[in-house]
């Protein structure tokens, strides 16, 4: 089959590999009708997170139909239409059964790695690194699905690919950031970042019933897109962002923020000049510029909630900010499995159409050219969607 | 030295409470080969340092003249040999690639009397003082070649605990049929119960070759409790705990692992310490981590077989070994 291949900082390649099979019996087999790149994909693709090797199958964003099913899989069948969550859970462990499927005790091959690194080890996920789990991507015309009697969610015919492909990650991903922020009536919500999450986040927040939400970027494509998801809009090179909050709240703060950058931000001034040194000495692995932004802006006893991927270490992070204020950080990679069904039903149902978010539509051979189009937010794109040739 | 002899010394050096310098005191006589090593080290790497920091200088006082760049590479060289030392870590080996590394320079030495800017009387004295250096390399080399300290494979004592989530009669009744362990410990190649309370145990170890002992259950309560270890005519002399503790609030069972192995010198107990390698820990904790695995959900997660793009050298290396 062809993949798309990982091979180093700023090269991935479309090759043909062997195609995938069942390894155990709760695996499945499903052949990709729609895949996305994800811009966590471009942490990987700028070199950021550590542990990828070549020839690394990328993408975590899939869905497709199911071609071969294991005889531990008894809910699903050959010809089933199905999205597939990015985290790989067992569903039987004691964060599964808590529904935190993210931090999955038994699907990470690789965990002694990740306690090294982080200290516990969270769930395997497709196509992110050896840290967690080495699993091959879904940027591929087939892909091996682990534990397939829990991740994949089956998908009326009656919707589209582009409407049901991001229950997959940036949807829930959206969804469990607004739900972080503890939204009640009237609230507040900033969203730094009008990328993928950053616009479906801004759209949950009003979904769960945010009073406004503020999106602030400086891509003015991106800034639109933000208003279509009922946002006001704020480009930081045209207004200082800690006055222009203050004065759209009445001078309290935004009740939360949301970080949808994480480790890459763009920083400015001295700040940006000093994170990007220490970064390429290695010093630093992360940018921290929209985490420190969010959290000096919110209101006292207010709550950051972070989307956006953190992978290592950062500095010159406020914490003062964080005690004296009284603050609450809340973070994690999605627990997609939580979110894929009631999400789905809101799809279904009109609430919510994510589909928006798509500016530019590829064949899967054109990866190298969308992962380029991508990272340097060329010909306004904001998500690609990736679909295999031969079927 | 014979093997018995030599297990009788590990004996002694367990008694020792890990106090390498009063064993090797009684078996060298007074000279702690393992100091002298460590000195050796650190002149390795300040030499080494002195060579790649000031190669003109070291290079004009050798009288060899001006070759900044190859005293640089063998700088290089004498660091890795340094570290290699300090490291303790085959400390033979790297003894005697100081040899080696002695030769070189001996011979490069006197290449260099060939050379415009040579001044031999200096390169005299370098080369007898090279020469002292290396009858020193040579004389640790053997002594940390045939040292106990390498031959004689160290006791493996580890504990280690996880919970899992199910009941501890479940737990309990999946170690207790014995027959189960080979599903989750890497090494163990079969266990077959003789009878209620003894068992026939096959442990394979590196090189195709396998170590076999027999072993009886020596505390057995259940859902609480088993505890085992080798007959006493067993060339290994091998025990180990589980104990399955109730988890509060129904949140499983927490399973706490004592296992030791005391193997004897000679072959076998080389071969009990290749089956180890150098993480006796780590491979206890990942058997245990696939136990957890396959009573909760019935599979060990695993990568091997997928599909992969071309693989460099660095990557077909490493993803051969530990990452998956």
């Amino acid at each position: 089959m062809r993949a798309v291949c990982w091979h180093g900082i700023g090269e991935v390649t479309v090759e043909d590999v062997a195609d995938p099979c069942v390894l155990n019996p709760r695996d499945a087999v499903v052949r990709v009708t729609s895949t996305a790149i994800c811009g966590s994909d471009l942490h990987l693709y700028n070199g950021y997170v550590p542990t990828m090797y070549r020839g690394d199958i990328l993408g975590h964003e899939f869905m497709g139909e199911v071609v071969e099913v294991g005889p531990g899989v008894t809910n699903l069948a050959v010809g089933d239409r199905v999205v597939v969550p990015f985290p790989i859970s067992c569903g039987n462990c004691f964060y599964c059964e808590r529904e935190l499927y993210s931090l999955c005790e038994n699907s990470n091959p690789n965990a002694p790695y990740a306690e090294k690194m982080w200290g516990h080890s969270p769930a395997g996920v497709f196509g992110y690194s050896h840290l967690l789990g080495g699993y091959a991507g879904g940027q591929a015309e087939y892909v091996r699905v682990p534990f397939a009697d829990v991740g994949p969610v089956k998908v009326p015919d009656g919707l589209s690919d582009e409407q049901v492909l991001f229950l997959g990650d940036i949807l829930p991903t959206g969804y469990m950031a607004a739900e972080n922020c503890g939204i009640t009536e009237g609230d507040t919500i900033a969203v730094w970042g009008a990328g993928p999450v950053g616009l479906l986040a801004a759209a949950c927040a009003r979904l769960l019933g945010a009073g406004k939400v503020i999106v602030i970027d400086r891509f003015p494509e991106r800034l639109d897109k933000a208003r279509t998801a009922g946002a006001d809009a704020l480009n930081y090179e045209d207004v200082d962002i800690p006055d222009a909050l203050k004065d759209l709240t009445g001078g309290r703060g935004p009740d939360a923020c949301i970080d949808a950058v994480g480790m890459e931000a763009h920083g400015h001034g001295t700040p940006g000049f000093y994170d990007r040194a220490k970064q390429a000495l290695r010093l630093e692995s992360d940018r921290p510029t929209a985490l420190r932004e969010a959290i000096l802006n919110v209101r006292n006893g207010g709550t950051v909630s972070v989307p956006g991927v953190y992978g290592g270490f950062i500095d010159k992070v406020p914490f003062g900010s964080v005690v004296n204020r009284s603050l609450t950080i809340r973070s994690g990679q999605t627990h997609v499995q939580r979110y894929t069904r009631p999400l789905l039903a809101k799809i279904e149902a009109g609430d919510i159409d994510p589909s928006f978010i798509v500016t530019h539509r590829m064949s899967l051979e054109e990866a190298p050219r969308a992962y380029e189009m991508f990272k340097h937010k060329q010909d306004q794109c904001v998500k690609v969607v990736l679909t295999p040739n031969v079927h | 030295m014979a093997a018995e002899q030599r297990s009788v010394e590990a004996v002694q050096y367990r008694e020792s409470n890990g106090e390498r310098s009063s064993l090797l005191e009684r078996i060298n006589g007074g000279i702690d080969d393992r100091q002298l090593a460590q000195a050796i080290g650190w002149f390795s790497i300040g030499l080494g340092v002195t060579e790649i920091l000031a190669p003109r200088t070291l290079g004009r006082a050798i009288g060899v003249g001006e070759h900044p760049s190859v005293l640089r590479l063998l700088g290089v060289r004498e660091i890795m040999s340094g570290l290699g030392l300090l490291s303790e870590r085959k400390a033979g080996t790297w003894a005697w690639s100081r040899v080696a590394g002695d030769a070189m320079d001996l011979a490069l030495l006197g290449a260099a009397t060939q050379s415009e800017d040579a001044h031999p009387q200096r390169i005299a004295m370098a080369a007898t003082a090279l020469l002292g250096v290396a009858a020193l390399d040579v004389y640790s080399g053997r002594k940390l070649a045939s040292s106990p300290l390498e031959t004689v494979p160290p006791r493996v004592h580890v504990t280690h605990s996880i919970t899992i989530n199910a009941s501890p009669d479940t737990v309990y009744g999946f170690w207790r049929n014995l027959e189960n362990l080979p599903l989750f410990m890497r090494h163990v190649e079969s266990v077959s119960a003789t009878n209620d309370k003894t068992s026939h145990w096959v442990v394979r170890a590196p090189g195709g070759t396998t170590v076999e002992w027999d072993a009886e259950i020596v505390e057995d309560r259940e859902a609480e409790q088993l505890s085992w270890r080798t007959l006493p005519d067993s060339e290994v002399l091998h025990e180990g705990t589980v104990i399955f503790e109730a988890a509060p609030a129904g949140r499983g069972t927490i399973v706490r692992v004592e296992l030791n192995y005391e193997p004897p010198g000679g072959l076998v107990g080389r071969q009990i310490a290749k089956v180890f390698g150098q993480e006796p820990e780590q491979q206890v904790k990942d058997d245990v981590r696939r136990l957890k695995q396959l009573i909760e959900t019935g599979e060990v997660a695993t990568t091997d077989g997928q599909s992969h793009g071309a693989r460099s050298l660095l990557g077909r290396t490493t993803l051969g070994g530990r990452l998956s």
